[in-house]
C-alpha cells in the first residue's frame, strides 16, 4: 500500500542516462501472453500499490497501478458495485497490467472494455516525468485520449502509474441458458439474440454448448429467459468464470493458442475451427499449429485481425501484421511518449 | 472575438485555385465571398473568419487529392461536418481550404445481425438511427443537435448527449474508421471486431477533433432498441435536493437511460417555449427516463419515484405514452433555444463536474452571475457531470462579449478546482485553449504537441486549435506565426 511513484521516475531516469531498456512488471500474470518475449531488466511495479480514492455514489475507483484486481473486486463487492469488464484476475492481476494489456471477460460486447472504462491515467514517460490524463469524470474531451491509447500498448508508451476507472452496480440477479448446438448454430442464434431488447450480458460457445447469461432487474431477466427457453441455470455458472480465467483445456498445453477478433457475425471458419468463441462472436479461440498468414486471410476476410495469444515462437512476430503506414505512424507515436525506446521493446512487435 | 491570425496567405490564391479545379467539378468549390458566408463560423457565431477557399468534394478521391494537393503547397486544411460545433472547432482558417464534408452523405451498409452501420462522415447521427429502425436498431449517442450534426463531426468531438451514463459517448459507440492522412494517405483505425491491433489510434482520433487526419468513413455499434422507455419528472424546492436524489438513484443501483436537471430559469424559458407542464415555481427539475423490457422499467419507474419522493420531490409526473414522453422531453431537448430567447445571445459552456458537487458549483456560478452582472440558466447531464450553463449576453455589445467570455472561463477553471474539466462533450476548438494549461501542465501540453507532430509534422490541419502549441517548441521548430496560440 505504498506510493513508489518517486522510485519509479528515479529507476527510470536512471534507465534512461544509462540507455538500459527496461521490462515494467506488475504482477507477472500474462508474461506468457499476448506479446514477443522482453528480455529487458525488469522494473517492478507491484509494491506501487493500494486504492487510493473509491467514491460508491460517483460511480469510479482509483488506484495505484499495482494493486490487484483482486483487491480491488473485493472493496467493489463490499459496495454491490463491480469492474464490469470481467477482466481475468489470474491470480495476481494488477490494474495497470490490465489496461496494459486490455483484456476482458464475457461480458465485454454490453459492459465494454477496461479502455472503455478507464477515465484518467497517471504515466511516467520516457524522459521520467509523470503525466496526469483525463479525470474522475466520464464525460472529457479536452486533449487527446491518451489514457485509452494505453488500452493494449502492452507498456511500451509508459510506466502507467494511477488509473481511474468508471464502476458499476452488480447486476441484481442473473442465470444462464444452455442449449447444445454447433458452433455454427451457435453463431446465428447469438447474434440475432443481441439484437433483442433484453438483459443479455454473455454469449459463448463451448464443446457443443451456447451458454446465454441474462444478467439485470429480476423482471427482465425471469422475463427474458421465459421467452428464450433452453437449460436455465439460476445465478453464475461456473462457465463464464473458467471462460473469463481462461482455465480450460485449450489454454493449458504447450500447443499454441491464436485469438481471432472479428465482425461478430462473420461466418465461422471450418478448418481450423474453433474450440472457444466468446463475445457474442467477436473473439474466438484457435488451438495448434497453423500457417500464420493463412490465418491471417481468414481474420482479414473477416473483418479483424489474428494474433498468437500464447505459446509458439514468441522471439518472432505474434500479433497482427501492420502496413508500412501503420508502422511508420505507430513508430512516430511511441517516439513521442518514449523517445529512447526504453519501455518494454520489441514487447508489441519487433520494430516498436 | 476574432482570428487571431493576421498574417497574408503563404501561398498565391489563385495557384491553390488552379491545382483544385484539376480536381474537382466546378460546384464543389465556393470561391466569391457571399457564397462563403455561410461557412464563416460554427454554432459559437461570435468567432468569425473567412476562409482562402470553400471545398465541396463528391468522393473520397476528391477529398484524397485536395489533402495532397494542400500538403505538397503547406496549406491549412480544416474539416467542417455540418458546422453545428460549439468551439469555433470548424471556424475557417483565413490561410487555408474549408473542407465541407457534408456530400459524402451515403449510409454504405447497415449489418443487422452484426448490429454496425457503415456511413460516410457527412451522415447525420439521427438518420443513422432512423436508417436502422426497421430492423429494431439504433445509434446510442445522441447530441442535442443530432437532427444536424454529422457522424464525421460527432467522431471529431467525442460527442455525448443525454444518454451517455448508460450508453456512452461517440468513442464507446464506434468500431472502426476510414481515416485520410495529411499527406492524403489512407488508414483504418479500429476494425469489425472490438479491439485493433497496435496503438488504438481510433481512441485517439476520437475526439481528436481534426487535427489529426481527416475521416472520411464511420463503422458505428447498433443498439436493440429497448422494449420500452418510461421518463419521470420530479421538481425540487432547492438544487441540493435534487442533487440528493441523484445521488440516491446511484446508490440505489440504478442506472438510468437519461438524468437530466434544470434550475429555475431554464425551467421557465422551457416551459414557455414548450408548454410542456413543467413546475414552474421548482427550484430545480429532474427527468429521469428507465429504458429496457416492460417489467423491468415497470420496476424501476416505481423505484425511482419512492426515492424522489424520500428525497423532497414537490411535484412528481410519469409518461404514460410514448407522446407524453417526447413532451416531457421536449421542454428539455429545446431548453438552449428557449433560453435564447430570453436574451440576445446566449454562451453555452460545457465543463464537468463530480455529482456531488453540484450544488457548490451553482452557488459559485450564481455569484460570478451577479458579479459580472449577466443571467445564467443551468442546464445539467445530472447522470454523468456534465453541466451547461448558458450564460445571457449581447453579442452587439463588446463590453458584454468580454464579460460573457471572462465569466465563462472562470466557470471552466472552477469545473477543474473541483475534479473536473473544461469540457465534457463540445471541444476545445479554438473557444477553450486559453483554459487547457488550467486542466493541463507543460509536460502534458508539450505530449499533446508531440503527439500532433507525430500525425502533421506541418501543422496545417486544422491550425490554432484544439491544443497550444507551445512558444518553446514553435522557436524550436520554427513554424509559421499563423500557428501562434501560446
Amino acid at each position: 500500500m505504498a506510493d513508489r511513484t518517486d522510485d519509479i521516475r528515479s529507476a527510470v531516469e536512471r534507465a534512461q542516462a544509462a540507455g538500459t531498456p527496461l521490462y515494467i512488471r506488475g504482477g507477472d500474470s500474462k508474461r506468457s501472453m499476448l506479446g514477443r518475449d522482453c528480455p529487458a531488466q525488469p522494473l517492478d511495479v507491484a509494491g506501487h500499490c493500494g486504492i487510493v480514492d473509491y467514491q460508491p455514489a460517483e460511480l469510479y475507483l482509483t488506484a495505484r497501478a499495482g494493486t490487484s484486481l483482486a483487491e480491488i473486486e473485493a472493496a467493489l463487492a463490499e459496495q454491490q458495485q463491480t469492474l464490469p469488464c470481467e477482466s481475468p484476475q489470474l491470480g495476481t492481476a494488477t490494474l495497470g497490467g490490465t489496461l496494459a494489456c486490455n483484456l476482458s471477460g464475457p461480458a465485454r460486447p454490453w459492459a465494454g472494455s477496461i479502455r472503455d472504462l478507464a477515465m484518467g491515467v497517471q504515466l511516467v514517460n520516457g524522459r521520467g516525468e509523470l503525466l496526469r490524463f483525463g479525470g474522475k469524470v466520464i464525460k472529457n474531451v479536452a486533449g487527446y485520449d491518451v489514457t485509452r491509447l494505453q488500452a493494449g500498448a502492452l507498456g511500451t508508451l509508459g510506466v502507467i502509474t494511477e488509473l481511474t476507472v468508471k464502476v458499476l452496480p452488480c447486476p441484481e440477479h442473473s442465470l444462464t441458458l444452455v442449449y447444445e448446438m454447433t458452433a455454427a448454430e451457435a453463431l446465428a442464434i447469438m447474434n440475432r439474440r443481441a439484437g433483442e431488447s433484453a438483459p443479455l450480458s454473455g454469449a459463448c460457445w463451448l464443446a457443443d454448448r451456447l451458454y446465454l447469461r441474462l444478467a439485470g432487474a429480476a423482471s427482465a431477466v425471469t422475463q427474458t429467459a421465459a421467452a428464450w427457453g433452453g437449460e436455465q441455470h439460476p445465478g453464475e455458472h461456473p462457465v463464464w468464470q473458467d471462460v473469463r480465467e481462461m482455465r480450460l483445456p485449450c489454454f493449458d498445453g504447450s500447443e499454441p493458442i491464436w485469438r481471432f477478433s472479428v465482425s461478430s457475425s462473420a461466418p465461422l471458419l471450418a478448418d481450423p475451427a474453433p474450440v472457444l468463441i466468446d463475445w457474442c462472436g467477436a473473439q474466438r479461440w484457435v488451438h495448434g499449429k497453423h500457417d500464420r498468414e493463412a490465418l491471417q486471410a481468414h481474420a482479414a476476410a473477416a473483418g479483424g485481425h489474428v494474433g498468437l495469444f500464447r505459446g509458439g515462437d514468441r522471439s518472432g512476430e505474434v500479433r497482427p501484421p501492420l502496413s508500412r503506414l501503420e508502422q511508420d505512424l505507430q513508430q512516430r507515436l511511441k517516439h513521442s511518449f518514449d523517445p529512447d525506446g526504453l519501455f518494454n521493446p520489441g514487447r508489441l512487435y519487433s520494430w516498436l | 472575438m476574432n482570428s487571431p491570425s493576421t498574417t497574408r496567405p503563404a501561398v498565391p490564391r489563385d495557384t491553390l485555385v488552379t491545382e483544385l479545379q484539376r480536381c474537382l467539378p466546378a460546384d464543389c468549390l465556393v470561391l466569391e465571398t457571399e457564397t462563403q458566408r455561410p461557412f464563416e463560423c460554427d454554432a459559437l457565431t461570435i468567432y468569425r473568419d473567412m476562409p482562402l477557399l470553400v471545398a465541396l468534394p463528391e468522393t473520397v478521391a476528391q477529398v484524397q487529392e485536395i489533402l495532397r494537393i494542400c500538403h505538397r503547397l503547406d496549406v491549412p486544411v480544416v474539416a467542417r461536418g455540418s458546422g453545428t460545433g460549439l468551439t469555433a472547432g470548424s471556424m475557417p482558417h483565413p490561410e487555408g481550404v474549408l473542407l465541407v464534408l457534408s456530400k459524402l452523405d451515403q449510409i454504405l451498409e447497415i449489418d443487422p445481425l452484426a448490429r454496425t452501420a457503415r456511413v460516410q462522415v457527412g451522415v447525420s447521427n439521427l438518420s443513422i438511427s432512423a436508417a436502422a429502425a426497421r430492423h429494431g436498431l439504433y445509434y446510442a449517442p445522441d447530441p442535442s443537435s443530432q437532427i444536424a450534426c454529422s457522424i464525421g463531426g460527432n467522431l471529431a468531438s467525442n460527442s455525448g448527449g443525454v444518454h451517455c451514463l448508460k450508453y456512452g459517448l461517440t468513442v464507446h459507440n464506434v468500431l472502426a474508421a476510414e481515416v485520410l492522412t495529411v499527406e492524403g494517405e489512407r488508414l483504418t483505425v479500429g476494425s469489425q471486431g472490438l479491439d485493433s491491433p497496435g496503438y488504438d489510434l481510433l481512441a485517439l482520433f476520437t475526439g481528436s477533433e481534426g487535427l489529426l487526419g481527416v475521416a472520411v468513413e464511420v463503422t458505428v455499434r447498433l443498439l436493440p432498441t429497448p422494449e420500452l422507455a418510461r421518463v419521470v419528472l420530479a421538481g425540487f424546492d432547492s438544487v441540493g435536493a435534487a442533487g440528493d436524489a441523484v445521488g440516491a438513484v446511484i446508490a440505489a443501483g440504478i442506472i438510468p437511460a437519461g438524468l437530466e436537471m434544470m434550475d429555475r430559469l431554464a425551467i421557465q424559458a422551457a416551459e414557455d417555449f414548450a408548454g410542456a407542464g413543467y413546475p414552474r415555481e421548482a427550484e430545480a427539475l429532474l427527468l429521469c427516463e428507465l429504458d429496457g423490457t416492460a417489467a423491468e422499467v415497470e420496476d424501476y419507474i416505481g423505484r425511482v419515484q419512492t426515492l424522489f419522493r424520500q428525497a423532497g420531490a414537490t411535484s412528481l409526473r410519469v409518461s404514460s405514452d410514448e407522446q407524453e414522453r417526447a413532451l416531457l422531453w421536449k421542454g428539455r431537448k429545446s431548453a438552449f433555444p428557449a433560453v435564447g430567447r430570453l436574451a440576445p445571445d446566449y454562451y453555452c459552456m460545457d465543463g464537468t463536474i463530480p455529482r456531488s458537487r453540484v450544488s457548490e458549483v451553482l452557488q459559485e456560478i450564481a455569484r460570478l452571475s451577479a458579479h459580472y452582472d449577466l443571467p445564467v440558466a443551468n442546464v445539467f447531464h445530472a447522470g454523468d457531470g456534465n453541466l451547461h450553463p448558458l450564460i445571457l449576453f449581447d453579442a452587439g455589445d463588446p463590453a458584454s462579449v468580454r464579460k460573457a467570455e471572462a465569466f465563462g472561463g472562470k466557470i471552466l477553471e472552477y469545473s477543474v478546482r473541483v475534479g473536473g474539466c473544461i469540457t465534457g462533450e463540445h471541444g476545445v476548438g479554438l473557444e477553450k485553449l486559453r483554459q487547457m494549461p488550467v486542466q493541463f501542465g507543460r509536460g502534458e501540453l508539450e505530449l499533446f504537441e508531440e503527439i500532433k507532430v507525430a500525425f502533421d509534422p506541418g501543422l496545417t490541419l486544422n491550425p490554432g486549435k484544439g491544443v497550444p502549441i507551445l512558444k518553446r517548441c514553435q522557436e524550436y521548430r520554427a513554424l509559421p506565426p499563423r500557428h501562434d496560440h501560446g
